[in-house]
């Protein structure tokens, strides 16, 4: 067993939300507490850290994973986005974060970024889902606050959204 | 005329920012802080003989490590019976780190201090305790049959006993045509919000002041209760809520033994420390809930009115009970739900068990106690041959008969009188929402497909808005902003969006200008927490007060102004003028100015209220002898008793016919919590609460083995539902309002939750045919259950 | 809940990676997609010295598809196999069962081959392994071997597999043309480990039933292989004898009681779940391979 008087530190680089950040760490770091204690992206949550709640889902090259179920430095030289890479700014809301906001599909907001992460990937490959799917698609989640009936509602919506911003710009 | 904002579905204020990674949870903050860990006990019931530390202290990164004997002063005694009860005659507390004895799994034995929360986990698993075990009462039968105590010194384990009767029981029924008893059984859950607890602490060396961020449901609590046990002038206390991922009971029980060790050791080590509570530590060490083994007899005439109802039941408290008992006094009482019982009898008795402690959980005793009560009307109705729904029917309190007296004490002391509510009116609306008449052709329908279905049905009243009080304080900066503070957190239910909504109106401003605090000592420091769905209700009324004291200071200095009566003048977004001559009018923002004369000018409001500017009275002082400079007010709501709201929920399921498998098809809420300041918000209420309500009646128990190691203790056991698992919930509302409070409100925040473990029972009786006496209930449980009856129609288990 | 400090050790080759295991096997563990072994990790439940990190290795991230097998190397991620639709389309079985591995989340980081060298009994991708007649290859510091299926699981979490090998791919082997195959299962919660499914593979010829096979989640200590035709071969679909099937598989598996279900809750469950799949997947238009 190493201790952790000579635990080697190592210089991990990522890609977090299209920007490369570099911080020494251990290789025991997981990606959620790397992103959060040594990159300050605290916006990724931390529920359970066995991979059951989805709270700590994050894009790893664009596919949701579970942050506590990665080492950072297995993700070394690959692309993170997190939640603040999906919007950051609370006056310009991506679609899916705009239709959590109408269709009031947050209480406490402590899973929500893991629902946004899950749910922007999510409608990249299904642009349209039904109220049936948008269910499933959410079902690796846990949120204890919302019953999950207003984020079955927001997927439907944010899909909308996209199609509403889409005609905009066109 | 701006729109009047109570009563929409406005947007949450909140969202934005924690839709975007901004918001500010207790373990986003402190970064760089010192981490705390904790040695717990790995034994249910053990003595404990030795700590050795010394393998721990070689570890590079660890700054501190304490046991009991570290502890000094007041925070090496037992921790406060924080609500005690002449009924608790045998209250026991644990201390903040085990002294000699531990009582549960999960007991903090050690507390070490480290570089980060890594390390100092390592060094927990370097700290030997030695233990000397002993055997451990787990499971109320254990601890009612008491050939073993967990407190040597409380005998019978028992903590509390309780009877309140009214009427004469014994009397009745005899006297009753028909009595039926009824054993019952409800299994412990807890709350699991997705964020556990945390608590860091900041200390002030030049200051001697200590900040405290806690998760918690009470700031002010934490704070007078810290600076009780570090013997520290409140004034030198401040405790701040930040944002907080759920609640739902558990963050309510203070001081948490890491509550008082962090600041603790903050002040000890003068550095910032911070603990986040992990998920294997919010299992194992903060509380659970619903527990109980319930006996009812109950005696009814020939038409299925209740004539006498005697209520014995057990409720497993835990090792511990700091907050009392309030939970198994909510069951007693609140277990009446619509119903005038005939004379009633109850009688608890609160036990300890070698388990983790029991404190309120979203609900708080209401779901046993309606469960007890509907299973009850179930089988009433069952022995006589009539509709469920008409015996409930019959036994209602009437409209008329309001407010209505049901002759106890509730859980604040105080007497249990509903103060409104039309129950008969709810009961149509469900009735015709789920289709209760038409349901006989469904399930005959389903029959012939080869699927078996049931309709549940459970009513509930709730007492909400619970005192002694709440206070409100409304500021108007001279930019027109106004700052709104009141003292009971926030953990997701909108409050910075629905208080808002009430002052906006009450004041006459925009509700983009209203900002509003909650749960920071330093903004108000008299509160009492976020609990019994009181925050609408009290901080609601509180802020409306105090809105109204603003109010009624700017119209007096704005009638000066302009020189009309005050009675003529209004405000409207933000601008006073006089009814009818809009012509004629001033801006609450130059009132602010106005109310406060200066002596520095630092900007252009500032500027205009200088001692130089405009014209003054010489012979009057700048500041009446009975004003106070600023356009700010403070009041406090404090009412009589708490408000009742009630509600009655339905739903179909099937069960598979040979797998026992549990669908809701599906699930239909009516809900009366008086007026609905955001009806959206209420609505996401009423979603949560019956999302874990479903997880309570067929999902999540928490599951000890007979050592008193809880078998589950992860999200992967403990079956906390995920969207596949939750029905659509259809909703309707009736709203009467409270006539208690000026708003007219009643509390929405548990209502979900409390039916649903009875309605379960209810459906999955009705689609079974045969007494559901225990929850919650699985598929397995379920498919034994026929086999003990002998139900498993052998045709259909043969068909395909 | 943080794991241990370990040597973390990430090889970009399988020679790297043999060697660093011929070294360190002995107190250490291989590291792929991670999602069975990093929550044991965070509990302290192991604490490895060593972890070798494959991720890096070139080389195992390939899908294969031929004419008598589909081969899946040791990176490839549950859910890149489930979207391979040359994978799919050769052996259907794959995408059947793959949709029932936990949440889509898990599957976009766990490895389908580590998930069979993980030799959970509650885990898919082991009973179908056994039901393709599966092949484990594994490297080590004496070369390279192949493992049939059947040889592979000796029991829960356990294999043949020695401490410093690796597994570098699995290949599964493509059922004669005609075959259906079904794959059902029954959990607590959607995504949750199984109380017990059932992996079927069924000859076809024309609506006769020629062969029928079948393995099982979480009710038997290691995947085998039940074969069912005793029972159904030269049965036609719609008179197949599902009361003799179901009793076929109560006396097959020996189910464990645990906190979900009993044992024999079990037992009927996956009794019932193989009368149901075996339905649906001789149904027309179902599960055609």
């Amino acid at each position: 067993m190493t201790d952790a008087a000579t635990e080697q530190l190592l210089e991990i680089t990522l890609r977090v939300n299209g920007v490369r950040r570099t911080a020494s760490a251990p290789a025991r770091r997981l990606l959620s507490d790397f992103l959060r204690h040594d990159l300050g992206l605290t916006g990724t949550h931390v529920g359970c850290e066995h991979g059951v709640c989805g709270a700590c889902t994050v894009l790893l090259d664009g596919e949701p994973a579970r942050a506590c179920l990665v080492f950072a430095v297995t993700a070394q030289a690959h692309e993170v986005t997190t939640v603040e890479g999906i919007g950051h700014d609370p006056a310009n809301l991506s679609p899916v974060q705009q239709a959590f906001a109408e269709c009031h599909a947050l209480q406490c907001g402590f899973c929500t970024p893991g629902f946004i992460t899950t749910i922007t990937a999510y409608l990249d490959e299904n642009p349209q889902p039904t109220p049936e799917e948008a269910r499933e698609a959410i079902s690796g989640n846990l949120c204890r606050c919302t019953g999950y009936q207003n984020i079955v509602k927001a997927v439907v919506r944010a899909s909308e959204i996209v199609r509403e911003r889409e005609e905009e710009t066109r | 005329m701006t729109t009047r904002q109570v009563g929409e579905p406005v947007q949450r204020r909140e969202d934005p920012r924690l839709l975007t990674g901004n918001g500010r949870y207790l373990d986003d903050l402190g970064l760089g802080a010192l981490q705390a860990a904790f040695v717990r006990s790995p034994h249910a019931h053990a003595r404990v003989v030795d700590i050795d530390i010394t393998d721990a202290w070689e570890l590079d990164g660890v700054e501190a490590i304490y046991t009991w004997e570290d502890l000094d002063g007041r925070v090496g005694e037992p921790l406060p019976v924080l609500i005690p009860h002449p009924a608790l005659t045998h209250p026991r507390t644990g201390y903040c780190l085990a002294k000699s004895e531990v009582n549960h799994v999960g007991e903090a034995v050690v507390m070490v201090v480290a570089r980060d929360r890594y390390v100092a986990e390592d060094a927990c698993g370097r700290i030997h305790v030695t233990y000397e075990t002993l055997k451990p009462v787990v499971g109320l039968e254990n601890a009612r049959a008491a050939t073993r105590l967990v407190h040597d010194d409380a005998p019978g384990n028992v903590a509390a006993n309780l009877l309140q009767e009214v009427g004469d029981v014994d009397s009745a029924m005899a006297a009753a045509p028909n009595t039926l008893t009824l054993e019952l059984e409800i299994e412990r859950s807890a709350c699991m919000p997705m964020e556990g607890k945390g608590v860091y602490a900041r200390w002030d060396a030049d200051d001697a002041s200590l900040r405290i961020y806690s998760s918690t449901q009470t700031s002010t609590g934490v704070r007078a209760a810290v600076a009780a046990k570090l013997e520290m002038p409140l004034a030198k206390v401040e405790v701040v809520t930040p944002d907080v991922g759920g609640g739902f009971g558990v963050k309510i029980m203070h001081p948490w033994p890491e509550e008082v060790l962090v600041p603790w050791a903050a002040r000890r080590l003068g550095r910032d420390v911070k603990w986040t509570e992990d998920r294997r530590e919010h299992f194992v060490s903060s509380a659970h809930e619903r527990g109980q083994l319930q006996e009812v007899t109950v005696g009814f005439d020939d038409d299925g009115r209740l004539l006498a109802l005697d209520v014995r039941f057990w409720h497993d408290n835990g090792a511990y009970t700091p907050y009392g008992i309030i939970v198994p006094i909510i069951t007693a009482t609140q277990l009446l739900g619509p119903y005038k019982p005939g004379a009633y009898r109850v009688e608890f008795w609160s036990l300890y068990t070698n388990t983790v402690l029991v404190t309120p959980y979203r609900g708080a005793g209401r779901p046993q106690g309606c469960y007890a009560m509907e299973r009850t009307m179930d089988a009433i109705a069952a022995h006589l041959g009539l509709d469920r729904t008409e015996v409930r029917s019959r036994n209602f309190i009437q409209p008329d008969e309001m407010p209505y007296d049901q002759g106890l004490m509730f859980q604040d002391g105080r007497p249990l009188k509903y103060d409104s509510g039309d129950f008969p009116a709810s009961l149509a609306k469900l009735k015709d929402l789920v289709g209760w008449d038409d349901f006989a052709a469904y399930r005959e329908q389903a029959a012939r497909e080869g699927r078996r279905v049931g309709l549940g049905i459970g009513c509930y009243v709730e007492g909400t808005g619970v005192g002694p009080y709440e206070g409100g304080h409304v500021q108007v900066e001279t930019s027109g902003r106004v700052n709104v503070a009141t003292g009971l957190t926030t953990q997701g239910q909108g409050h910075q969006t629905v208080l808002a909504q009430i002052v906006a109106d009450q004041l006459g401003v925009r509700l983009e200008d209203v900002h509003v605090t909650t749960g920071d000592t330093r903004r108000m420091a008299y509160a009492v927490g976020t609990f019994a769905s009181r925050g609408a209700v009290m901080s609601g009324n509180a802020v409306a007060l105090a809105a109204k004291v603003v109010r009624d200071k700017a119209l007096r200095i704005a009638a000066d102004a302009l020189e009309v009566s005050a009675d003529d003048l209004e405000i409207v977004d933000g601008v006073i003028s006089v009814k009818g001559a809009p012509g004629t009018s001033i801006d609450l923002k130059t009132i602010a100015v106005m109310s406060n004369p200066l002596r520095y000018a630092f900007d252009t409001a500032a500027q205009a209220a200088t001692q130089f500017a405009g014209t003054f009275d010489p012979d009057k002082p700048p500041v009446a002898d009975d004003d106070e400079p600023g356009l700010e007010g403070q009041d406090f709501y404090s009412p009589t008793q708490a408000t009742f709201a009630n509600g009655m929920h339905a739903a179909v399921v099937e069960t598979d016919p040979v797998t026992a498998e549990i669908r809701i098809l599906r699930y239909c809420v009516i809900h009366d919590c008086g007026v609905m300041v955001n009806p959206m918000i209420v609505e996401g209420q009423v979603h949560g609460g019956v999302a874990q309500g479903v997880g309570g009646a067929l999902y999540e128990r928490m599951v000890y083995d007979e050592g008193g190691q809880l078998l589950n203790a992860s999200f992967m056991d403990f079956l906390v539902p995920y969207a596949s698992e939750v029905p659509h919930v259809e909703t309707d509302h009736l709203e009467t309002p409270s006539p208690l409070n000026p708003l007219g409100l009643k509390g929405a925040g548990e209502a979900g939750t409390i039916p649903v473990t009875a309605v379960i029972a209810s459906a999955v009786e009705d689609a079974e045919g045969f007494p559901i006496r225990s929850m919650p209930i699985s598929p397995a449980e379920l498919w034994e259950l026929r086999r003990q009856h002998s139900s498993v129609p052998v045709a259909l288990e043969g068909a395909s | 809940m943080k794991p241990a400090p370990f040597v973390h050790h990430a090889p970009r080759t399988l020679e790297e990676a043999v060697a660093v295991l011929g070294e360190v096997g002995h107190d250490g563990k291989v590291l792929a997609g991670g999602q069975s072994l990093i929550p044991l990790l965070s509990m302290r439940l192991a604490s490895p010295a060593h972890l070798v990190d494959v991720n890096g290795v070139a080389g195992l991230d390939a899908v294969e598809v031929t004419d008598t097998h589909v081969r899946v190397g040791a990176l490839v991620r549950h859910a890149g196999l489930e979207r391979h639709d040359g994978a799919a389309a050769a052996l259907p079985l794959l995408r059947q069962a793959l949709r029932n591995v936990a949440h889509p989340a898990i599957r976009t980081r766990g490895t389908t081959v580590g998930s069979i060298a993980h030799a959970d009994p509650s885990g898919e991708m082991p009973a179908v392994t056994v039901l393709t007649g599966g092949v484990v290859e594994a490297a080590g510091p004496r070369g390279r071997r192949e493992i049939a299926a059947a040889d592979f699981f000796t029991g829960p979490l356990e294999t043949t597999l020695a401490e410093d090998e690796l597994v570098v791919a699995v290949r599964f082997g493509l059922l004669p043309a005609g075959t259906r195959t079904g794959f059902v299962e029954s959990a607590r919660r959607s995504g949750d480990y199984a109380l017990a499914g059932v992996a079927l593979a069924v000859g076809m010829d024309g609506d006769v039933v020629t062969s029928a096979t079948a393995s099982f989640v979480s009710v038997t200590p290691v995947p085998d292989v039940l074969d069912l035709g005793p029972a159904l071969a030269g049965r036609s679909v719609g008179d197949l004898p599902l009361d003799d099937v179901a009793e076929l598989v109560r006396s097959h598996v020996g189910p464990e009681s645990d906190i979900h279900a009993p044992a024999d809750y079990r037992r009927m469950l996956a009794a019932e779940l193989t009368r149901r799949v075996l339905t649906t997947t001789t149904t027309p238009t179902e599960g055609a391979a």
